[in-house]
Parts: structure tokens; C-alpha cells; sequence
């Protein structure tokens, strides 16, 4: 991968500015920087005179596209040949705005920005053609790469324009104006990736690949006790094998964990191969930490004895206990998910070169000014002494936005005074990762005459994202994610969550509580419709109720995803929208032979809208088989309709993974998985045909990348229901024998 | 040590610790690395490449092993990227982050070279071995059978 990197001196010439943010006015009245023989309109394009159009990707990639999809919206509005771009991954600095890739936000909080770039550049380019033309900006236009006179006929290539363009100066106040959506050339249209020569090919450069003069390799044994420590360590052994070049002790975190590495012994050696065997010859005596005696079935059973008491109020509307005293029927259910590991492909990984009072990172990072930051801190740097890299990502969800793995690397790159590059191995990764947290939900509803509810109580107890940084820190900001924000149509509702302990750390995963708030939710819609003895479907339309933005009361403690609700409202058109289609899609209703059952599931986050119908099949021995997927997704305005429908098939299978498999035990203080044996995932024979449809939406660009996951557990435990007649309300299936 | 490897055609003198799995002495001592670590221990197949033409998880096998083999990776498996299944591959859009497609696609070169059709059976079988956690699976599968009438054709 060709990394261009703008020095310190370029970025501040190119944005006019020097705190933080990056400012489109700033960038559009002064931007303008000679880029070798051409001209650099704005921080994120420069123009050859051979007409080659770069452009800077500032987000992270790691599976979702963006590394395409956001320089295909600038190049839409440049009107430029797709041909003739080259993208290049930018550093890690502030001055390019957000880069933190996550939350399914890259889309959406730059879609706009990337527009007016591009159409700002378009303009520079206009003007000087008409410049050349001594004609008016107003009779150019732009086609494919080029500027015409259109009276004339006349016309200049981008590379032609390029050196000129150098000496133009956008109007004071200037503001682009953007195509007509009838005018785009390339948002909306299923465009390749960027990166697809070089990955089938192995020639795409992951973190894992990157390969410095020098380089060392390390691996770390790492405390197998949570939140232990070491205590001595005999690494003789190690020392005398052949290619062992040092031993680095590194510190563990003291108080909550946040980013800090975790306690270890670094193994620094010639290669890979020789650092993993040396790790195993070390003799570690370790402090075993403060959850000796921790076991997580015991805990759960805490998170589900903490669920049936009263907790912290979330959002409080009507009178609910009044609600469920008027109630002809009450029901209640509780549901629990474990602990999830991420498990990307590519374990975390990062190389570092620290020297003197500077280090350069190269790492698969979803979030490099982060990472920035965090070593600056850790090392009482200058952050302008600190360069991170951003390679691919061999898969992140979530996992690579703690930048805990490159903090560690630099750790031990300062020891040993030269570049080291740091790998953890698959054991590593299983047993040491921020992990998705246990969940355990209490729900209740009071039926009405109608058999619809007058009242909902929603607990939802697990330890929050926030006690990785915080301690005794509560779940609240949590509930955000699909909990708070329940769209169904009843007056009284209250919603209750809590602040347990942790034990592990805890972290942000793939559509983040959002998996246990849609499965307890969905699943809990599914047995109200069986008490009111209805279609499962149809009761769900009825609890989404009225075409309405959803008013969740005064006292909603609700964050939206960042985003005002006036922009980004919840909006039960559009739920209703993708269960329909959906609906329609899977024929709801049909006859399906013995022993096969739909199951259905519709849900709101990273405010974009989905729904899921799963058919399953009763097989042999009591397991089912999963016969086929149909899901649904309004995300607004779509870039890359592929790439759309790529993450709502990946989001589903990782949907299926956790449902199916997902789970991470502690017992005496320890992780008890370790690999893909222990901690399955889905795999090609249990991969089930999906059906994917995209609703057209004119509403602004949200998230892909993650929404398409939540529906996908609760629709499955709907469907296995109806087809076997066990209620699931504990993930994974495997406990229960099913698979 | 004296071993002597073949190794994308080339010859290659190993001289290493002949424990070494084939992987890290491809990725490390060859900087051939688009042959991928994923588990360590055979269980993922991101580290899938042929040796004399069979699909083989090189995480797992040492170099000693596969002396007088002929060894095939990722980067050897055509002239210039331009094998049925890596045109498949793009053309379907198969890979999202990417990491495990080269042991995705070395496996089911394997399987096309054994079996020029198979059938979504076949494709189970010989793609079980493969995790691929971005969950490009439906579209692997459909880039096998478009490779397979491709190379029929």
C-alpha cells in the first residue's frame, strides 16, 4: 500500500487552522497547496498533470468499504474518471477530523464532506479553465475529467488544468454546489473496491505484514489470572534459545484497565516462530489478581438476581406500575447473552519504531489519532512526535479501536531500541480481549383487553463499557443501544439499568448492546404475541403501532448515536417499512412443511432501520438447521449499493456466529477459551442462503456496518420456537444442544 | 541445514530452524506474506497453501516436512493474478476486509484442480476448513461455481 503522508507543515497550510477539526470554510478559501507538478485543492485530493486524481482516505478499513466508498463520493462530485484515482490511507491526525472508525458513523458524519471537497475541487478546476478561456466560471462544466466551454466546445483534461489551478482562489464565502442526486455518477452504484487486485493476490498490506530494516519480532505471555500481575520470572530458558535477542517485562494497568497493556513478559527474537516458543519456555510466578474465585455462571446469576430488583431509572414514562395493575395479563421473561471475543481474522498486531523522544506506528487501527494520543500520554510524547500508520485491517469489529496492542508494541520497541514488531497470538486474542459483556434482562408487560400492552418494564443489568476506564462507573450510556430508545407503542414504560462490577474488561463490539437490547426486546415481542395469541408479525406491526416519531418522555436519559433526534428521529414509518418488505420478502404466512417455522425480528440502531426473518428446520438428534435468512435495511441515501448489501450478509452471519456459539466463560479468575475449537464461529456448511433487500430511502446516509447484526439472534430464537416449541432466553444454542 | 525447499517454482536453500512451521518461514524469513496467520493450530486456514497441489494448513507443518515438495502460495498461485477464481473473486466482490481470501482462494484452487465442478456439497467440504469472519461465505461459494463454468467454458 502507497501511504502518502502530508508533513505538519502541509497540513496546517492546507486547513489554515491549527485547532482541532477540520473546517471546510478554512479548507475551501486558502486550500490550495502545490502537490509535486499539480495542485492539492483541499486536504483529501491532489491533481497530476498526468490527470491522475489521488485521494485521501481518512477512515479506517476493515472490511466495510470505506476505503472506497468515501473517495467514490469525492470523486462523484469531482467528476472524475474512477480510472484514473488512486486512494492512499491517511495518517493519524486530527486535522482530518474524525478518524475513530467505529460506531457505523464513517458515512454518515462524512458523506456531506466528502461532497463539498470534491465539488470544491471541481470548481478550482473550472475556474481555471475558464481562466485559459478568458471566459466566465458559469459557462464551464465539467464531464468525465474534464472542463468544457460549452459554447465553444472547447476542453481541458484535469491534468491539463492542473498546474493552473495552482493559482486560483476559491471566492471569499465560496460554497460548492453539489450534484443532483440524478447527476451522480457513482454514489448509489455498485462500485469494486479499491483494495481487490491486492488482496486476492496476497499482496494487500495488513498489519501483520508490515516489514521494517531491522525489525524484530516479539510475543508476550501474558497473565493468565484477570487482572493479575507478574510477581518474578525466570526467562533462562528463553534467553538461551537460538535467535532470542531480549526479555522485556511489561507492566500491567494500575485501577481500571483503560488501554493499558495488560501484565506480561515480551519475548523480542529473530522471527515469529522463535519469540512464540521462547514465550512457552518462561517460567513466570504471577500474582494471581482479585478474581481468584470468579466464575461466570455464578455471575450471572448475580446480573439475573440484580434484574429482578428495582435499578437505575433509564426513562420513566406514565405510571407503569398503574399500567400493570390495570393489566388483564402480565408477563415476564428474562434473557441472558455471555461474553463475546471479537476474533478478528487478524489478531491484534502492530509495529513500532520508537527512538529517542519519537515513534512511528504502523498498525491495523480503527482509531489512529487514539492511538496517538494514548502513546503520547504513556510516554510523555509530543503527539507531533508520534506518527501512526494506519495498514488494512484483517477485521476489527470493535476490537482494534483499543489501541492497548500498539501501546505494548512501542513498550517494548523503547527497550530494545529498535523496530519491533509485535503479534498476538490466537490464544492471546481469545483470552485477552475487551470483551462484549454479559447481560442479563428482566422484562415485563401488563396486556390491556386488547391483548396489547398498557405497560413495559425493561431491566437491563451488565457491567458497563464504561468500567474499563472508570471504576463503579454505571450502564446507562449502555442502554442507548436499543433499550432506551424502544419504539413500541405503549404509554407506560420504564427502563431500568445498573452498575455491577466487572471482572474482565470490558469493550465495544459489533453493534455493542444493541445484541443483547434487540434479542431481550424481540424475543420478549415474540412471547406477548403468544400470550395475545396472535401472528407473531402482525403483533409486531401493532407494537410499532402509528406511522410516528417516537417521543421517549422527559426524563430519557438518551444519547441518539451523537445525533440530534430533530435530525435523526426515531421514526416507526420506517421500522414499519423494513418489516413489511421483509415480510413480503419471505412470504410470511406461507404454508412451510412439517417441522419449519419463520421467525422475525425488526430493529433501530447507529440509526438506520432492520429487520430479519430466519426459517428454520426440526432435523435428526433434536439440532435444527437454519434454512434461510431474508433481512431487510433502510440506511437513507445508499453510496455503494454492494457494499451495502456485503455488510447486511456479513452482519447476519455474525449474528449467526454469536447465536449459535457465542460464549467466553471465566472460572477461577480465567478466560476458558483459547482458539476456534473452544470459540466457534460460522463456517461455509452452516452458512444458510441469504436474501437481502435494500430499501430506498431519500432520508441522509447511516450506518451499514453494524445494524444489520441485532435482529438476527432474536429472529432465529423466534423461528426455533415455532418449529420446536423451546423458548430460548439464554444465548448461545449450543448450551442447548441445538446445533 | 541443507534442506532444500521448491517453493513457487523457485529453489529455495532453508536456513532456519527446521521446526519452523512453513508459515512463519514463508512470512518471516521469505517475506511472502500473503499467506496469512489465523489460529496456529490448523484451525482456520488462513495460512492455506498447496504442497504438491494439495491444500495444506502451513501453520501447522514444518519445514522439514516439506522438503523436495513443490509448494505453491498465494503470491505463486498465477502469473499475474489472473487465475479463474481471483477473477471471480473480484468480479462477485467477494472479499470484505480481505485477510483469510488468500487461504479461501488457495483451498478452493485446490478443490477446482481436483474437481472442475463441484457442487454446493463439494464446496462445504473442502471450504469447512476456512473460517472467514467478515462472512463472505454466499459469495465465495457463488465464486467457485462462476470459476468452475468459466474454466468449463
Amino acid at each position: 500500500m502507497k501511504i502518502h503522508r502530508p508533513t505538519r507543515r502541509e497540513f496546517l497550510a492546507l486547513t489554515g487552522i491549527t485547532a482541532s477539526g477540520l473546517m471546510l470554510s478554512a479548507c475551501l478559501s486558502d486550500a490550495k497547496l502545490a502537490h509535486g507538478d499539480g495542485v492539492r485543492p483541499n486536504l483529501f485530493v491532489a491533481i497530476d498533470p498526468d490527470g491522475k486524481v489521488t485521494i485521501t482516505a481518512a477512515r479506517s478499513e476493515m472490511g466495510q468499504g470505506v476505503r472506497s466508498s468515501l473517495p467514490q463520493i469525492l470523486a462523484d462530485e469531482l467528476d472524475a474518471d474512477w480510472d484514473q484515482v488512486l486512494v492512499t490511507q491517511a495518517v493519524g491526525d486530527r486535522e482530518y477530523g474524525n478518524q475513530d472508525t467505529d460506531g457505523s458513523r464513517s458515512i454518515r458524519n462524512h458523506y456531506q464532506r466528502m461532497r463539498e471537497f470534491g465539488a470544491s475541487a471541481r470548481y478550482l478546476l473550472q475556474s481555471a479553465a475558464a481562466r485559459q478561456w478568458s471566459v466566465a466560471v458559469e459557462e464551464c462544466s465539467s464531464d468525465l475529467h474534464k472542463i468544457v466551454h460549452r459554447a465553444t466546445g472547447r476542453e481541458l483534461g484535469y491534468g491539463e488544468l492542473a498546474v493552473a489551478a495552482r493559482e486560483v482562489k476559491l471566492p471569499r464565502g465560496f460554497k460548492p454546489s453539489l450534484k443532483s442526486p440524478d447527476q451522480f455518477r457513482y454514489i448509489g452504484k455498485p462500485m469494486p473496491i479499491v483494495d481487490g487486485a491486492d488482496i486476492t493476490t496476497g499482496r494487500a498490506g495488513f498489519g501483520i505484514d508490515v516489514q521494517l530494516p531491522g525489525m524484530l519480532y516479539a510475543a508476550v505471555k501474558r497473565c493468565p489470572a484477570i487482572g493479575g500481575s507478574v510477581n518474578s520470572y525466570n526467562a533462562d530458558a528463553a534467553r538461551a534459545m537460538k535467535g532470542v535477542v531480549d526479555i522485556v517485562e511489561i507492566p500491567g494497568p494500575v485501577g481500571a484497565p483503560g488501554f493499558h497493556p495488560l501484565a506480561g513478559i515480551a519475548v523480542v527474537a529473530a522471527n515469529t516462530w522463535t519469540a512464540l516458543k521462547a514465550v512457552e519456555a518462561l517460567q513466570v510466578n504471577w500474582n494471581s489478581g482479585p478474581h481468584t474465585t470468579d466464575d461466570s455462571e455464578h455471575y450471572i446469576k448475580t446480573l439475573e438476581a440484580g434484574a429482578r430488583q428495582p435499578g437505575l431509572i433509564a426513562r420513566n414514562q406514565g405510571d407503569v406500575d398503574k399500567g400493570f395493575n390495570d393489566a388483564e395479563q402480565l408477563v415476564e421473561a428474562e434473557y441472558v447473552v455471555p461474553y463475546l471475543a471479537h476474533a478478528t481474522m487478524e489478531p491484534p498486531v502492530a509495529t513500532v519504531r520508537f527512538r529517542a523522544n519519537a515513534c512511528e506506528v504502523w498498525a491495523p487501527t480503527q482509531n489512529p489519532q487514539g492511538a496517538r494520543t494514548e502513546l503520547a500520554r504513556l510516554f510523555s510524547l509530543d503527539e507531533d512526535d508520534v506518527v501512526i500508520n494506519v495498514t488494512l485491517l484483517g477485521g476489527g469489529f470493535g476490537r482494534k479501536s483499543k489501541p492497548d496492542f500498539i501501546l505494548e508494541a512501542a513498550w517494548v520497541s523503547r527497550a530494545v531500541n529498535a523496530p519491533v514488531k509485535l503479534c498476538w497470538s490466537r490464544p492471546d486474542d481469545i483470552r485477552h480481549d475487551y470483551y462484549h459483556g454479559v447481560s442479563a434482562q428482566y422484562l415485563k408487560a401488563g396486556l390491556g383487553q386488547d391483548k396489547m400492552p398498557l405497560a413495559w418494564l425493561h431491566r437491563s443489568n451488565f457491567p458497563s463499557i464504561g468500567t474499563t476506564f472508570e471504576k463503579g462507573a454505571d450502564n446507562i450510556n449502555n442502554l442507548s443501544q436499543g433499550c432506551v430508545d424502544m419504539p413500541f407503542a405503549i404509554s407506560n414504560v420504564r427502563v431500568e439499568g445498573a452498575k455491577p462490577e466487572p471482572v474482565v474488561r470490558i469493550g465495544w463490539l459489533r453493534s455493542v448492546c444493541n445484541i443483547q437490547h434487540a434479542f431481550g426486546i424481540n424475543c420478549f415481542a415474540h412471547e406477548l404475541a403468544l400470550a395475545a395469541e396472535r401472528d407473531p408479525a402482525e403483533y409486531l406491526l401493532d407494537l410499532i403501532g402509528p406511522d410516528r416519531m417516537v417521543d421517549l418522555g422527559e426524563d430519557a436519559s438518551y444519547s441518539n448515536y451523537g445525533m440530534p433526534l430533530s435530525e435523526f428521529p426515531i421514526d416507526t414509518a420506517r421500522l414499519r417499512k423494513v418489516t413489511e418488505t421483509v415480510m413480503a420478502a419471505a412470504d410470511w404466512g406461507k404454508t412451510l412443511p412439517a417441522g419449519h417455522a419463520l421467525g422475525i425480528a425488526a430493529h433501530r440502531s447507529f440509526l438506520s432501520y432492520a429487520a430479519t426473518i430466519v426459517e428454520v428446520s426440526r432435523g435428526e438428534g433434536g439440532k435444527i438447521k437454519i434454512e434461510r435468512v431474508s433481512s431487510a435495511i433502510d440506511v437513507g441515501q445508499v453510496v455503494n449499493p454492494d457494499r451495502v448489501k456485503s455488510q447486511m450478509e456479513g452482519g447476519t452471519i455474525f449474528g449467526l456466529s454469536l447465536a449459535l456459539y457465542g460464549e467466553i466463560t471465566t472460572l477461577n479468575g480465567r478466560i476458558q477459551q483459547s482458539n476456534f475449537h473452544d470459540y466457534p464461529v460460522l463456517r461455509m456448511h452452516q452458512s444458510p442462503p441469504l436474501d437481502i433487500h435494500l430499501v430506498d430511502s431519500d432520508h441522509p446516509p447511516t450506518g451499514v456496518g453494524e445494524p444489520p447484526t441485532p435482529p438476527v439472534a432474536p429472529a432465529l430464537c423466534n423461528a426455533i420456537f415455532g418449529a420446536t416449541g423451546q423458548r430460548i432466553r439464554r444465548l448461545p444454542l449450543a448450551k442447548h444442544g441445538l446445533v | 541445514m541443507g534442506l532444500t525447499l521448491e517453493i513457487n517454482g523457485e529453489t529455495v536453500v532453508v536456513d532456519a530452524d527446521v521446526d519452523m512451521p512453513l508459515l512463519w518461514y514463508l512470512r518471516d524469513i521469505l517475506k511472502l506474506t500473503g499467506t496469512k496467520y489465523g489460529c496456529g493450530a490448523g484451525l482456520c486456514g488462513a495460512c492455506t497453501v498447496h504442497v504438491d497441489g494439495r491444500a495444506t494448513r502451513s501453520c501447522v507443518i514444518p519445514v522439514a516436512a516439506v522438503e523436495g515438495k513443490k509448494i505453491t502460495t498465494i503470491e505463486g498461485l498465477s502469473g499475474a493474478g489472473d487465475h479463474p477464481l481471483q477473477r471471480s473473486w473480484q468480479t462477485l466482490g467477494v472479499p470484505q476486509c480481505g485477510y483469510c481470501q488468500p487461504g479461501q482462494i488457495m483451498s478452493a484452487a485446490a478443490l477446482l484442480a481436483s474437481n472442475p465442478n463441484p457442487t454446493d456439497a463439494d464446496i462445504d467440504g473442502a471450504m469447512s476448513g476456512n473460517i472467514c469472519r467478515c462472512g463472505t461465505y454466499p459469495r465465495i461459494r457463488a465464486a467457485i461455481h462462476r470459476a468452475a463454468g468459466e474454466q468449463a467454458e
